[in-house]
């Protein structure tokens, strides 16, 4: 199978270029492109990756493989090869530290900004803050995520304004809050996100939908947003 | 939260909602212009000049028109701040976009009224 690889040694090149590794797998097995980073490495020790638990928990290895991204330690080559070939890219977007290592600075700057934490301001109870399973059940699909940028990332609207839109990872982080019982400061959270580009920025495209590795829906929770936006403003 | 002036209601909520009711406001001529043409494949210009004189058509297309103005503002706005990253380019062609509605708006006005 060949591989190419997004190279770039930020003290050695001018400019980033692809490589083109030819590899034979095992038979009979359908790797994960993790798996083949691994072994392409142990070949070119300086091929650069992040990688910690290798099953789609930690979200270190985000990538687009093939032009659509995704968890390198969960995606089959199966899946991500086109044709016997497989185009090893950065997650688009961020700055490139090296190789397929990108700067998510920006990233976890939107997600700083939505304040991802409990805002209670009554007194605390002696145990515990309780929460019916009712409303306990209006986190799923939103506590999962795992912050590994591919959604982010594969939204154009993120490309063009990282600073101001605040992406659909960080949007679905700050429902995640604006939908949470035990949370008092709704009013200032809604109050923060009413602006031309926070959220609305969203035109949804739903590529965020399309490349979540854990199966989530930004774009649904962005329309819960704006439905609360807006029954607080009519 | 961003500050934004040069956005159309300086509030993204308020951006978001009049770009949605002055599509349904577009939508709506639109499906009336051409059911009134399929209608009467016969039109004379008699009938047309009646047709835009009665108030309620006259208020119908001046509202259209609003809705243009309004609809393409915010999608334009939304496109420069996208694409354009030099202030000043992005300021000039937000300024020509106002600056072109408000003749549209006008313009059309006077074709409206036969001013």
């Amino acid at each position: 199978m060949l591989v190419s690889i997004y190279r770039y040694n930020p003290e050695k090149d001018d400019a980033p270029y692809m490589q083109d590794y030819e590899i034979e797998l095992p038979a009979g097995k359908d790797l994960m492109v993790l798996d083949v980073l691994n072994l392409l490495k142990a070949k070119d020790p300086s091929i650069s990756y992040r990688r910690s638990c290798r099953e789609g928990v930690c979200g270190s290895d985000g990538m687009n493989m093939s032009g659509k991204n995704g968890l390198a330690c969960i995606t089959p080559v199966s899946v991500a090869a086109k044709g016997n070939k497989l185009v090893l890219r950065p997650l688009p977007g961020l700055p490139v530290v090296r190789d397929l290592v990108v700067d998510m600075g920006q990233f976890y700057k939107q997600y700083e900004k939505i304040k991802p934490f409990l805002i209670n301001d009554t007194p605390a109870p002696a145990i515990e803050r309780l929460q019916s399973p009712e409303d306990r059940e209006k986190l799923d699909g939103l506590y999962e995520c795992i912050l590994c940028a591919c959604c982010s990332t594969a939204c154009p609207s993120f490309w063009w304004n990282p600073d101001k839109f605040v992406g659909p990872s960080g949007l679905l982080q700050a429902y995640r809050f604006l939908a949470d019982s035990r949370d008092t400061a709704t009013q200032e959270r809604l109050g923060d996100l009413d602006d031309p580009f926070s959220v609305f920025r969203c035109h949804g495209i739903m590529n965020c939908v399309n490349v979540c590795p854990k199966g989530l829906n930004p774009t649904k929770a962005i329309g819960s947003i704006r439905s609360m936006l807006l029954q607080r403003a009519t | 939260m961003v500050t934004q002036i040069t956005s159309f209601g300086r509030s993204g909520l308020y951006d978001w909602m009049m770009q949605r009711i002055s599509a349904v406001v577009l939508s709506a001529y639109s499906i009336f212009i051409i059911g009134y043409l399929l209608l009467n494949p016969d039109l004379t210009y008699d009938q047309w000049s009646a047709l835009f004189e009665s108030t309620a058509m006259r208020v119908f297309s001046l509202l259209t028109l609003l809705s243009i103005g309004i609809h393409s503002w915010i999608g334009l706005w939304s496109i420069s701040t996208d694409y354009l990253k030099a202030t000043g380019v992005r300021f000039f062609f937000q300024s020509l976009c106002g600056l072109v509605m408000f003749i549209y708006v006008v313009w059309g006005v006077q074709v409206l009224w036969g001013l």
